[in-house]
């Protein structure tokens, strides 16, 4: 459904644009209905730099994002673009700064009715709106009228959502939608995605976080200084990481019933391995993307770094 | 519920989290309860509003226009008189209240048009960016280091017949530019939010992004700017008209200055001449300024007087 | 018995009253001991550390004592306190550099605090070297601006800066929540490091991630509503936790392995209780599944086995 070719964003920086920054670099990905695809990766790792480009915020550099067959670059004009967001809309980090301060929270559903359902009855508007909100679980005597400060990060969050599913979205791109939670109302908000997925809906699952990245997600995208050095099967990447960069990683995780130790010791039992791509007759230190087994890929690049 | 909000909101302020600013009618009623309780301000809208309200009424009861000859010539005020006649025998007070709306005028058409251009550009500038903002952003400079003044001067010797509104329209041309670098950085810091980011994947236009998402956001700051340039442009007027470059049909309290001065007001010892044009242009612009003073501790709770 | 907190309230001032974000907390620190402190937004956790060493404008202190090393630590008086900071009681906040000017050097920031706190720089100053380099920054660091150093590796010089005269007491305030996983790792495992150095004799290290504190520390204590719910060894607190919000927050993390597919994970639905006239009783029962009719009576913090304490009338 949505594909990304080689996909790269170039910056320029310094004090006269000599220099170039790559945020990121030939980036490959699918996302298919009904599935999660985590893009994990640290900061700095371009991860929502990609979901900004799928969303139509920031332009490509080059390659080519498109979606259900059509050239995303090419969607021009206010017309497509309000049809492109009819089927694709995304939810951000930080709920408190998704809404005006100055208006009531609800006024998020308020935009969507007056460029999407104009003709809509305010019977059936409302109708439509509290089935949105009975989706994601939020009671609208609670929410409707609300002014976003006198919400909590959860119910925000969840407001954001309800309000993509007033579209007729068939993609959703969650950038680290639930870092600024608390733990006790982060897991709703993360099963709500898991709902929504099986719906039909396809989810850009943007985290630094690889337990919730392991938790939700069908294929696991690891990010690295803007590019994907392993890419695969959520339960393979987990249990079988590849790449040295993702070992490493992984054993970095704080862990409730493994300590950091045990990590380690783990990873060593392993044995110190090589990446296996260059085994496969990669080029060590800059072969790109290896198969390894059916759609579990690993790349170097350290030599080009 | 809402018995609970402050205190959430206070530990969350000190349990780090981003405090959140409250919400606009509590925001409304809240400024209104400052706003009332502030000396300056009422002083200087007092002062402003009984200046305004004497121009705009007066007028309506002086029987002759203002330039007409209708009494002795340099008397003192007096009962007829309130503040008695020029050398030529023009009743002062009937230039005086008539000046007044002038005054009021060059204003309201001077701090209006540099307020529009200058915000028309900061947002296009600042929501824009690339090209056009650096494009805009070199108008903007350009404009800034012209002499504004030796501008209106050549201007205004070039034109023949000048009136008022004209004025105005060149003063608001020339002194919209630091309004537009003002209103560009606060939109530029306000467009990096999520929320507009959010209202371009509602599908929102970008004008009306700027205008019912991000302005919104900046409305103290924009009504503070007009008063600024408002009182600004009063000023800029008087100096003009001080200077013989006024409008050639019509009155305003500079241009009473100007003849006052020319026709030895000064050394005849006329004070009721030039006294009362000065002491108005004085208390509006004095008054506009202490307003926006109080403005300001209304609009940032950290200037409050507690 | 390194600090000793006992029956600490502290409310914060506010328009519409007083608002309870510390309401009765008591606990204690063994030498050598490392408590994570941990706990979600509003639950006091963040107040506790800071009411330890500096109070703000908006903070009372209403009730309590807090002894550290057998002496009283005057915490409601904010001269009073001057002596004990950076020398007792010491603090690496969340955003250590960020407060500080970007136009000076590290080096000449370091040397005006140590002198502004009445320490010869001089004397400490190869001290200073020994222990960037033991968490892995080389002397250049202090010749940089802070602009020029990555956040791990500004906040390690925060950490050694502030432990720089050995403090009895180090309260960790979220130094790793703004940083990448494997920064953290390196910045938990060096405060750990500092412990065991014997560079603080105690530690405190206010977190929301439970996760992560249950590394490095010896024991956890968990927060609700301005007051403690739980404190026992982090092993305990992870594995046998007795109060039902533990329980139930432990059980809401996702983990490595856990996926929604396998096993959906549960939240703890409902909201805290707002503090500024919260409910008697237990703070926890409107979302508590277990509260019955004793619950309208504030349980309290009590010993229930050997180095384990909880609030709840069922942790027995």
């Amino acid at each position: 459904m949505l594909d990304l070719r080689q996909v790269t964003k170039t910056y320029r920086v310094g004090a006269f644009g000599g220099e170039r920054l790559h945020a990121v670099r030939g980036v490959d990905l699918a996302v298919a209905p009904g599935e999660v695809v985590s893009l994990i990766g640290e900061s700095g790792s371009g991860k929502s730099t990609i979901g900004k480009m799928v969303l139509r915020l920031i332009a490509p550099s080059a390659g080519a994002i498109t979606f259900e067959g059509r050239d995303v670059a090419a969607v021009r004009g206010h017309r497509a673009t309000k049809e492109y967001y009819r089927r694709v809309q995304g939810v951000f980090q930080d709920p408190f700064s998704c809404f005006n301060p100055v208006f009531t929270a609800d006024r998020v559903f308020g935009l969507i009715r007056a460029e999407y359902h104009r003709s809509a009855s305010a019977a059936a508007w409302r109708a439509r709106v509290e089935e949105a909100l009975a989706t994601v679980r939020l009671d609208p005597a609670q929410v409707m009228g609300k002014y976003p400060h006198q919400l909590s990060g959860g119910q925000l969050q969840r407001l954001l959502i309800a309000r993509a599913l007033l579209l007729d979205i068939r993609m959703l791109v969650a950038d680290e939608i639930i870092s600024m939670l608390d733990a006790s109302t982060r897991i709703d908000v993360l099963n709500l995605l898991g709902d929504l997925k099986a719906r039909g809906l396809g989810i850009l699952f943007i985290t630094h976080d690889l337990s919730l990245g392991n938790y939700i997600s069908d294929t696991a995208v690891i990010l690295r200084r803007g590019r994907v050095v392993e890419k695969g099967p959520t339960g393979e990447v987990f249990a079988a990481p590849a790449h040295p960069y993702t070992r490493r990683l992984l054993s970095s995780v704080p862990q409730l019933h493994t300590t950091w130790e045990q990590a380690d010791a783990a990873l060593r039992a392993g044995g110190e391995r090589a990446c296996p791509g260059c085994a496969r007759g990669g080029q060590p230190g800059a072969h790109g993307p290896v198969e390894l087994a059916p759609g579990h890929h690993v790349g170097c690049f350290t030599a080009q770094d | 519920m809402s018995e609970m909000e402050p205190d959430v909101r206070a530990v969350q302020a000190a349990e780090g989290l981003p405090a959140q600013a409250g919400p606009p009618e509590r925001r409304l009623g809240e400024s209104l309860h400052f706003a009332l309780r502030n000396p300056k301000l009422l002083i200087g809208g007092g002062v402003v509003g009984a200046l305004l309200l004497t121009g705009l009424v007066a007028p309506l009861f002086v029987q002759e226009g203002p330039n007409v000859y209708v009494g002795p010539q340099a008397q003192a005020p007096s009962a007829q008189y309130w503040l008695g006649t020029t050398n030529f025998g023009q009743d002062v007070f009937a230039q005086f209240v008539f000046g007044l709306r002038s005054t009021f005028l060059v204003g309201l058409v001077g701090g209006g048009i540099a307020a529009v251009v200058g915000m028309v550009v900061g947002f296009t500038a600042g929501y824009r960016g690339g090209l056009v903002d650096e494009v805009l952003n070199m108008i903007t400079n350009v404009v800034l280091v012209l002499p504004a003044l030796v501008v209106l001067i050549i201007a205004a010797a070039y034109l023949q017949a000048r009136g008022i509104a004209l004025q105005g329209l060149f003063i608001g041309l020339t002194s919209w530019p630091w309004v537009a670098r003002a209103v560009r950085a606060q939109t530029l810091s306000l467009a990096t939010r999520d929320f507009v980011d959010l209202a371009r994947l509602s599908g929102r236009r970008a004008h009306s992004i700027v205008f019912r998402e991000i302005a919104p956001n900046m409305s103290s700051y924009l009504f503070m700017t007009f008063i600024l340039l408002f009182g600004g442009a009063i000023l800029i007027a008087a100096g003009l008209d001080f200077i013989g470059l006024g409008p050639t049909e019509g009155v305003s309290l500079g241009l009473m200055m100007h003849n006052a001065v020319t026709w030895g007001a000064l050394q005849l010892g006329m004070w009721w001449w030039f006294v009362p044009p000065g002491l108005g242009i004085t208390a509006i612009v004095g008054s506009l300024y202490i307003m926006n003073v109080g403005l300001d501790e209304v609009f940032n709770p950290k200037l409050r007087e507690l | 018995m390194s600090l000793d907190v006992n029956d600490l309230a502290v409310y914060y001032r506010t328009l519409r009253g007083d608002v309870r974000a510390l309401d009765g907390v008591s606990f204690s620190l063994a030498d050598g001991e490392i408590m994570g402190l941990a706990g979600e937004s509003g639950s006091g956790k963040s107040t506790l550390g800071k009411s330890l060493i500096r109070m703000d404008a908006r903070m009372r202190h209403v009730a309590g004592t807090v002894r550290l090393d057998g002496a009283e630590l005057p915490v409601a008086d904010d001269a009073r306190m001057v002596p004990f900071r950076f020398h007792q009681v010491s603090l690496v906040p969340q955003y250590a550099m960020s407060a500080l000017n970007p136009t000076r050097r590290i080096g000449r920031m370091v040397r005006e605090l140590v002198r502004s706190r009445g320490v010869d720089y001089a004397g400490v100053h190869p001290e200073l070297l020994r222990r960037l380099e033991l968490v892995g920054l080389d002397e250049q660091v202090l010749r940089r601006y802070p602009i020029e150093l990555s956040g791990g590796m500004k906040q390690r010089v925060v950490m050694v800066v502030s432990t720089l005269l050995n403090p009895s007491l180090l309260i960790a305030d979220e130094v790793t929540s703004a940083l990448d996983v494997s920064t953290q790792r390196a910045v938990a495992e060096a405060l750990a490091g500092f412990r065991d150095r014997g560079f603080v004799k105690s530690m405190v290290f206010v977190t929301h991630d439970l996760a992560l504190v249950h590394q490095i520390a010896d024991t956890i204590m968990v927060m609700y509503a301005g007051r403690p719910a739980e404190k026992a060894s982090s092993r305990t607190i992870i594995e046998a936790p007795r109060h039902p919000y533990t329980r139930m927050l432990i059980s809401s993390l996702p983990e490595v392995g856990v996926t929604f597919a396998g096993k959906r994970l549960q939240g703890i639905p409902g909201r805290p209780p707002g503090l500024l006239d919260p409910p008697p009783g237990c703070r926890f029962r409107d979302r508590c599944p277990l509260a019955f009719d004793k619950c309208a009576e504030q349980p309290p913090f009590a010993e229930v086995a050997p180095g384990h304490w909880a609030a709840c009338w069922k942790a027995e």
